[in-house]
């Protein structure tokens, strides 16, 4: 029993910091994915054959892309972009460098899924908005955008649990968040109380973001 | 008002060509209620989609108030659109938005001020009879409500012209009828001209003065809506009218080989004189009633009765003659026992 109580102190004690990393990676990448993976999101999904804004050619560019930054594994994207982390940050390796190859992972993710929930939207409802004479910038931000405001919410949902995935594995550039702790304390110092401690906080995380991204898709569902 | 020419639209796919609308001649004058029947994959809906371009035609041209519309640019084409209101089969509402926002939309899109569309939406929820929904959810509105706020944002920019693609074709025919009546009752107090898709036979015969009747790509009927359907000729307006000779088979005509079997059309007060009982008693012919009905096509009434006469042949042909003589459509359907 006092073991089991000196554990649960010793986490709570070495938690706050790597939590604030991990919250500070994961809401800030968030924040800089969405602002990117919109706006790809919905020019990808505007300018395919027979939507509003065909374009065919870019439309190929954008697809191209979004692929390839995919198919990147985290680890190797995160060391592949060192050198524009350095232009952004001014250094390679902290929590803030780490910022970079996590928005940069999450860029894609958020544009896919950006695209889906504008290509779910009835046809009818923007062949309606057509027929009223409305334009292209019209039909994206009165019509498009609302509508898929649900479906995007949940997208931002998964996304920001994608990243906490992610963020475990910025300890190796120095990033440090809960899966740095889990690893150096944990599995390589051989403190299995640590490990433990974090994967029940990582796990209470999500839950918490899940529930509550299922509350916002709820209210916007009308 | 609107007058199509040699409208063609063909789509081009990777095995070929698919011809979906072939030489359509149209004429519509302002304030008709035009009806464009056909049975699904004729291109009705691709018609009426042409005529506000959201198809292009592949060739041919369509005047509004003599107006060339296929020739317009971006611009001008968006500026034309908002003069032709549309409503469709599935409503297309904006579903995070309540009834006064969606029937605002057309109205914030033109840019007009907060004063003057909160107006406007007054007006039109008035005239659909919507007051007391002005802030519900299309979710929270029936099929036939949600209709009407369709129709309340399509009216928004007062246009000259309503298309209705299959507008009630996602209705029960109590909801159908209230929303032909609220179409009329537009047509007839605003002037609008309606010009309306459907494979519903009832809504062409309550509220249509015209209908053109649509196969394979081709206008195969057209005309007053009475004439057209009280004496059809075409295979597929007469399976609309749901004409009483399909029904005439070997089984229902009996022993009728010695019948000539006649199907006799009376149109308006031609159905009201007793003119079966004038030949019975004229001719001395025997008639047999096979089959009858009779059809009120906007307000106007027409029936057809198939007939078998039997009797001495000169006095069955004076009998037909008679007939034919009084104003009624008289069709020989089969003679004496021949097969066919």
């Amino acid at each position: 029993m006092e073991v089991l109580i000196e554990s649960i102190k010793k986490v709570i004690l070495l938690m706050p910091i790597p939590l604030c990393e991990t919250l500070y990676m994961v809401l800030a990448s968030t924040f800089f994915s969405v602002i990117f993976g919109m706006p790809l999101g919905i020019i990808t999904a505007i300018s395919e054959e027979g939507s509003i804004w065909e374009r065919k050619y870019l439309n190929r560019i954008l697809n191209g892309l979004i692929n390839i930054t995919r198919s990147f594994p985290f680890i190797i994207l995160m060391i592949a972009v060192f050198p524009l982390t350095k232009i952004i940050v001014g250094k390679r390796i902290g929590t803030t460098a780490a910022i970079v190859p996590l928005t940069i992972a999450a860029i894609p993710f958020v544009a896919r899924l950006v695209e889906t929930a504008i290509k779910e939207i009835s046809p009818g409802i923007i062949e309606a908005a057509l027929s009223m004479g409305a334009d292209v910038k019209q039909i994206v931000f009165k019509v498009m955008i609302p509508e898929a405001l649900p479906s995007i919410a949940s997208g931002i949902t998964l996304t920001i649990i994608n990243l906490i995935g992610y963020s475990a594995m910025a300890g190796v550039i120095g990033g440090g968040g809960l899966g740095n702790l889990a690893i150096r304390y944990g599995y390589q110092g051989f403190q299995k109380d640590v490990m433990i401690g974090t994967v029940i906080v990582l796990i209470l995380m999500v839950q918490v973001i899940q529930d509550i991204g299922t509350r916002i898709y709820r209210k916007l569902l009308r | 008002m609107i007058t199509i020419k040699g409208l063609y639209k063909t789509y081009s796919c990777s095995d070929g060509n698919t011809e979906a609308l072939k030489n359509i001649n149209l004429r519509i004058e302002k304030g008709d209620i035009f009806g464009i029947i056909g049975l699904s994959g004729a291109g009705k809906s691709t018609l009426i989609r042409c005529i506000n371009r959201l198809e292009e035609p592949t060739e041919g041209s369509i005047f509004i108030d003599n107006r060339d519309i296929t020739k317009l640019d971006e611009n001008e084409l968006r500026d034309m659109r908002r003069n032709i209101g549309m409503i469709f089969q599935h409503f297309n509402l904006l579903s995070r938005r309540n009834c006064r926002d969606n029937i605002a939309f057309p109205l914030k899109i033109m840019k007009y001020d907060e004063r003057q569309i909160e107006e406007r939406v007054d007006e039109l929820l008035d005239l659909v009879e919507l007051k007391d929904k002005k802030f519900s959810y299309p979710s929270q509105l029936s099929g036939g409500q949600k209709q009407r706020v369709a129709i309340a944002r399509a009216l928004a920019t007062k246009p000259e012209i309503l298309l209705c693609d299959e507008a009630t074709s996602a209705l029960d025919p109590n909801t159908t009828a209230s929303i032909l009546k609220l179409l009329k009752n537009i047509n007839e107090t605003l002037g609008i001209t309606i010009v309306i898709i459907t494979h519903q036979m009832e809504v062409i015969k309550e509220i249509c003065n015209k209908v053109a009747v649509i196969s394979d790509g081709r206008i195969v009927e057209e005309g007053n809506t009475y004439d057209v359907f009280s004496n059809p000729y075409h295979k597929v307006t007469k399976s609309f009218v749901k004409d009483v000779s399909l029904n005439i088979d070997k089984n229902t005509l009996g022993d009728a080989d010695d019948m000539e079997i006649v199907r006799i059309t009376f149109l308006d007060h031609k159905a009201k004189e007793p003119l079966i009982y004038k030949i019975i008693k004229k001719f001395d012919v025997e008639a047999n009633i096979l089959s009858g009905q009779m059809n009120r096509i906007q307000g106007r009434i027409y029936g057809n009765l198939v007939v078998g006469l039997r009797g001495n042949v000169e006095k069955v042909d004076d009998a037909i003659n008679f007939l034919k003589g009084e104003g009624l459509i008289v069709e020989e359907l089969k003679y004496n026992g021949s097969s066919d």
